[in-house]
């Protein structure tokens, strides 16, 4: 199967669906003539044209306001927002305007719309360029929340995203963009609202996301060979809707459970699914769940002090050894 | 019309009058200012909304009435009212009523004044809409008893349910995990702890409150072992948590004794010149009652707390004596099995029952199970149910009987009585019954169980 | 302002040269009738306790939706405000759906759902409206770039207070549909208040939209919002150049609200004096003179008011008797698949 980036695999998913569909545009600061300033949309502009990829002036708030306006009314726009920390400056359109006017209008309004972003730590670009901001969108009725680790789920879940009736927010990793990885021939569509079991294990579940998940693949390799405990690894990758089919099964199996987050640890995305397990997998835990996160800290910038401060494979194993030893 | 206490803000509860335009019998006109309110936040006049005459001015200037109160009563020239007496500041709850009554009935929404667990009960529109928003997270009906024991060991959920699931009293785990802790591998192990001399039963009188019961009587004291332990703990859970019912009948087993007869005298002899099986008359028993569970299969299940497990296979629990307690083996898919087998593995499960050399999974499960105490000559008796099992079938002695024949007469018949316990959560009698009739069908006229 | 209405009035008066025409006159000024008569029954009810939550009227502001509304046509869009219950009316949509919607009954536009601030009928051109300032500035722009993409005709009209003109939204939709050359025509309804505080008191310059608009590279247009013909003449002028591909405008419409920001708002911060003064241009009144300038009948005006207040009054009374909305509506329509589930 051929190789292909992370960061290839965005410009080839949305050219896959440019492709699909004459309706869907794509929006956003330097996605154009720059490519993205990540280069992940590179050579769009010249596929597509200037009318259906877009750049715009520095306007958050008229990105996304327009991407809505846009899909209200047929089209069916892909929005970026170059950082996710700056859905904090139009967080309007995220938290009141795109999830609520289906709902109020009683079924009138609709918004397929996606909004892609950069999110996560690893550039030592401080603390409003590095954050996982994922668990703000998550908290909010009407979203869809999705946050792929390969480049093959990159293609397949920006497709299910634009295919999708609701809007999605679409966390890119920006430590992801280098990596590679198989991706298959041909169109891909992938579901939404499904977690992926990575890694088979009996002993504990791990859940992790995006960057965390080949972060807790590596923790899984040394608990295995230094401690014999065998770890079964989920990739969440889509926080709503979310599987907790999959993952409350898994509990069932293993009795342990553990999340990787990045994000900082208070109301984390794993604190809604721990707590879910409390309660309905309950008589299934054979210990504490245990959260491992960064620390609820704003993100440095200097690579020694952000390097300690996210999960590493090594305190992951540690705590899930921890946790497991009599 | 009634003039109304506005709603003057969406956290303002009351409005005190702090001045009247109009007098009682006045003329009024839409856009006439009424009266001028003051609330903590904000004053303001109330004009007139239809034409009329002031009839009755109900709070007066300087008065504090509660939002949607009736303050006056704006009436035809006559000066009639349109809302009868009522005279004493209603709240907002109770005035949304009568703008309730008026909706038709056939819409039929709850009133919008319902408290909130109404919602619950609203039969969903969408049925193809499992997802519950008051119960987005299914949390599990039951209860696996306390996280820290009497004895002050702690033990994890999952321990404390395979530990209630398996009939182990989890005072007699020794805990694995982290400080002490039970986990779910000490249940499964079925590691014991040692008994203590502390350790008491949960209920009833303590040993030395019933040894002062004997002041001048002697006795031995006899330690209690796990097996006692469990015995004690888990027939008084089961006969305070399980409703009990009985049902009890009388079989002929005239035919059943004619078929263990030729069916024991057709059996193979081996080398040695012993029969291949000996079938009893509880073998029979067996077969039939697993007939009966195959036969009305809803009484094939076990309560599972917050559901009901039913089976397609029908296991039955077989109680065996031991010298110092009791077990009962499950003798697996009995439906399915010729006579000859469920003899030969009857004696099997119950030679290995003595020797106490059964595995956990030979004795846990089933639905069912039957205790035969018909060798002792005890003509019936009633069992108690051994959770999770949800029957038990007593079986008393055969014994001879004397019957009303067809033409009057009286004649002497092999007879056999059974008592089914059933638990009510999940069989109801008239179940339960039809369970026992299909039971006395098959033992009367064995022939059937072929079919 | 007191200018452009005067020569304005100069110009209607000489039927021989009259732009606008009987026809779509009375439309005018049924409209604002409509109105005026619905929105004075919400206050009603409002009393009544009939009307719940909150509500904001755009008693006195009529000529503005009114001229705008007849002046779009089907395909053209509305954007509105919480102050949107005249904008949405004026686009056709029957009075017991909005009276519906305020007193919360099933028959409402959105079953109760949406309530006052969110008046949406997308059948009527009505897109929503967007109790959050300025939200909806961009998301016309994006309604207006699909007709742009597409190539259709359609406008979209987005409709805001003056106090919105302070927002950031405001300014990052009008440069937005400025580059992009968007179908798109801004309405500033100035009424003189954000909610309690004069606009003048905290804005930089003295037509809070107006004078920004060369900021963006857009004519400077305040027109007289109380007068009907002015206000329909300034959409006319700015559909057609929507519709030709020549972008954006920006129109201030200076007008006055009667009642408070909200029905819990007495509006006591307003000097003594001014309410009646501007009552004295009560849009509803200026055009009934207007009317009779143009030689139409006391008698046919009448009628009008009068199968006006008919509609209001059954209307009412349809709300009255309509049922509360049944509570199943409370899981549907979150998500498109028409439920609310967000776990398997």
């Amino acid at each position: 199967m051929p190789e292909m980036t992370y960061r290839d695999a965005v410009a080839r998913g949305i050219a896959q669906e440019m492709r699909r569909d004459n309706d869907v545009v794509f929006l956003g600061e330097d996605v154009a003539g720059a490519g993205g300033v990540f280069k992940a949309t590179v050579g769009l502009l010249d596929e597509f044209g200037p009318k259906r990829v877009r750049d715009t002036p520095i306007s958050e708030q008229a990105i996304l306001g327009a991407a809505m306006g846009a899909a209200m009314t047929g089209l069916k726009p892909i929005a970026e927002i170059m950082f996710s920390d700056f859905l904090a400056v139009c967080f309007d359109y995220i938290a009141n305007e795109f999830p609520k006017s289906r709902y109020m209008s009683n079924g009138q309004t609709k918004c397929p719309l996606v909004v892609r972003t950069g999110n996560g730590a690893g550039s030592r670009f401080g603390a409003q360029h590095s954050q996982s901001v994922e668990n703000w969108c998550m908290m909010i009725p009407g979203l869809k929340v999705v946050a792929p680790s390969t480049p093959a789920d990159v293609v397949g879940l920006l497709a299910a995203a634009v295919r999708d009736p609701d809007p999605v927010i679409f966390f890119e990793h920006k430590s992801l963009y280098a990596t590679k990885g198989e991706v298959p021939d041909g169109e891909i569509v992938d579901t939404l609202g499904t977690a992926k079991i990575v890694r088979p294990g009996k002993d504990a579940t791990i859940l992790a996301l995006a960057l965390m998940v080949p972060r807790a693949l590596a923790a899984a390799d040394k608990l295995k060979s230094e401690h014999g405990i065998d770890a079964e690894v989920i990739d969440v990758r889509s926080l709503v809707p979310l599987d907790t089919q999959t993952i409350l099964g898994s509990v069932a199996k293993t009795h342990r459970l553990f999340t990787v987050e990045e994000n900082p640890r208070l109301c984390g995305w794993g604190a809604e699914i721990v707590s879910i397990a409390a309660d309905e997998a309950f008589y299934d835990l054979d210990g504490p769940a245990v959260r491992i996160t960064t620390p609820h800290i704003p993100l440095p910038a200097a690579d020694i002090l952000e390097d300690i401060v996210l999960p590493t494979p090594d305190r992951i194993a540690e705590k899930v050894a921890r946790a497991l030893g009599g | 019309m009634d003039i109304l206490m506005p709603q003057l803000g969406e956290t303002v509860a009351e409005g005190k009058i702090t001045k009247w335009f109009k007098a009682a019998g006045d003329a009024v006109k839409p856009g006439d200012n009424l009266f001028e309110i003051e609330t903590d936040k904000v004053s303001m006049e109330v004009p007139a909304t239809a034409s009329g005459v002031l009839s009755e001015i109900r709070v007066q200037a300087g008065e504090v009435a509660l939002v949607g109160a009736v303050v006056a009563i704006v009436g035809d020239k006559g000066g009639a009212s349109a809302s009868g007496a009522a005279s004493a500041p209603s709240s907002p709850a109770q005035n949304a009523a009568p703008a309730q009554a008026k909706a038709p009935a056939k819409a039929a929404p709850a009133p919008a004044a319902a408290a909130p667990q109404n919602f619950v009960a609203q039969p969903q529109r969408q049925a193809a809409q499992p997802f519950d928003i008051f119960n987005e997270v299914r949390t599990p009906l039951g209860n696996y008893g306390p996280a820290r024991l009497a004895n002050g060991v702690q033990i994890t959920p999952l321990a404390r349910r395979l530990a209630k699931e398996a009939g182990v009293d989890p005072a007699q785990l020794r805990g694995s995990g982290p400080h002490g802790r039970i986990v779910a591998k000490d249940v499964t192990t079925g590691a014991r702890a040692r008994p203590s001399t502390q350790q008491t039963l949960a209920t009833g009188a303590s040993a030395s409150q019933v040894k002062a019961l004997f002041p001048d009587t002697p006795f031995t004291e006899v330690p209690l072992d796990g097996m006692r332990r469990t015995i004690a703990t888990r027939l008084i859970a089961a006969k305070q948590s399980v409703p009990h019912f009985y049902l009890t009948m009388d079989l002929d087993l005239t035919a059943l004794l004619a078929a263990r007869e030729m069916i024991n005298a057709a059996a193979p002899k081996g080398a040695d010149g012993k029969p291949g099986y000996k079938v009893s008359i509880n073998d029979f028993v067996i077969k039939a009652f697993a007939a009966a569970l195959k036969r009305v299969p809803t009484a094939n299940a076990v309560w599972a707390e917050d559901r009901i497990l039913r089976f397609e296979q029908v296991d039955i629990g077989i109680a065996v004596a031991l010298e110092d307690g009791l077990i009962t083996p499950v003798l697996r898919k009995a439906d399915s099995k010729p006579l000859a087998v469920i003899a030969t593995d009857m004696h099997d499960l119950a030679a290995r029952a003595r020797e106490k050399k059964l595995k956990p999974a030979e004795y846990q499960g089933g639905a069912a199970a039957i205790s035969n105490l018909g060798m002792y000559g005890v003509r019936e008796f009633s069992a108690i149910i051994n959770p999770p099992h949800a029957t038990i079938l007593a079986v008393g002695a055969a014994r001879r009987a004397p019957v009303e024949r067809a033409d009057g007469g009286v004649k002497f018949v092999s007879q056999m009585s059974v008592t089914l316990s059933c638990d009510h959560r999940v069989i109801d009698g008239a179940l339960g019954a039809e369970l026992l009739a299909a039971f006395k069908n098959f033992i009367e006229q064995p022939v059937t169980m072929l079919v | 302002m007191a200018k452009k209405a005067s020569s304005a009035a100069a110009q209607d008066t000489r039927r021989d040269n009259d732009d606008i025409g009987e026809e779509k006159r009375l439309e005018l000024y049924r409209t604002q009738v409509v109105l005026r008569e619905a929105e004075q029954r919400a206050f009603d009810l409002f009393l009544q306790n009939l009307v719940k939550g909150t509500s904001h009227l755009s008693l006195g502001q009529e000529a503005v939706a009114a001229g705008f509304a007849c002046a779009m046509k089907k395909g053209d869009l509305s954007f509105c405000t919480y102050r949107g219950h005249a904008h949405t009316l004026a686009r056709g949509v029957p009075v017991e759906k909005v009276l519906g919607e305020l007193m919360q009954r099933d028959n409402g536009l959105m079953r109760g759902k949406g309530g006052s601030m969110h008046l949406t009928s997308e059948e009527h051109g009505v897109m929503g409206s967007y109790a959050i300032i300025g939200a909806h500035l961009p998301i016309a722009c994006g309604a207006a770039w699909r007709a742009q993409y597409k190539g259709d005709k359609d406008v979209s009209v987005c409709f805001f207070g003056d106090g919105t003109t302070n927002i950031g939204a405001f300014h990052e939709a009008l440069n937005f549909a400025a580059v992009w050359k968007l179908p798109v025509v801004f309405v500033c309804e100035n009424n003189l208040y954000m909610e309690y505080t004069a606009i003048a008191d905290v804005t930089a310059v003295k037509h809070p939209a107006a004078d920004r608009a060369s900021a963006y590279g857009l004519d400077r247009i305040i027109i007289d919002g109380n007068d009907a013909d002015a206000v329909y003449r300034a959409a006319m002028a700015a559909f057609a150049k929507a519709r030709a591909g020549g972008g954006p405008s920006l129109i201030e419409c200076m007008t006055y609200r009667h009642s408070g920001h909200s029905r819990a708002d007495p509006a006591k911060y307003r000097p003594d004096g001014e309410l009646e003064k501007w009552k004295e241009r009560d849009p509803i009144k200026v055009y009934r003179e207007r009317l009779r300038q143009f030689g139409i009948s006391d008698a046919a005006v009448e009628e009008i008011d009068t199968d006006v207040r008919r509609i209001v009054d059954e209307a009412t009374e349809v709300c009255k008797a309509a049922p509360m909305p049944p509570l199943d509506i409370l899981t549907i329509d979150v998500y498109a698949d028409g439920g609310c589930a967000w776990r398997n």
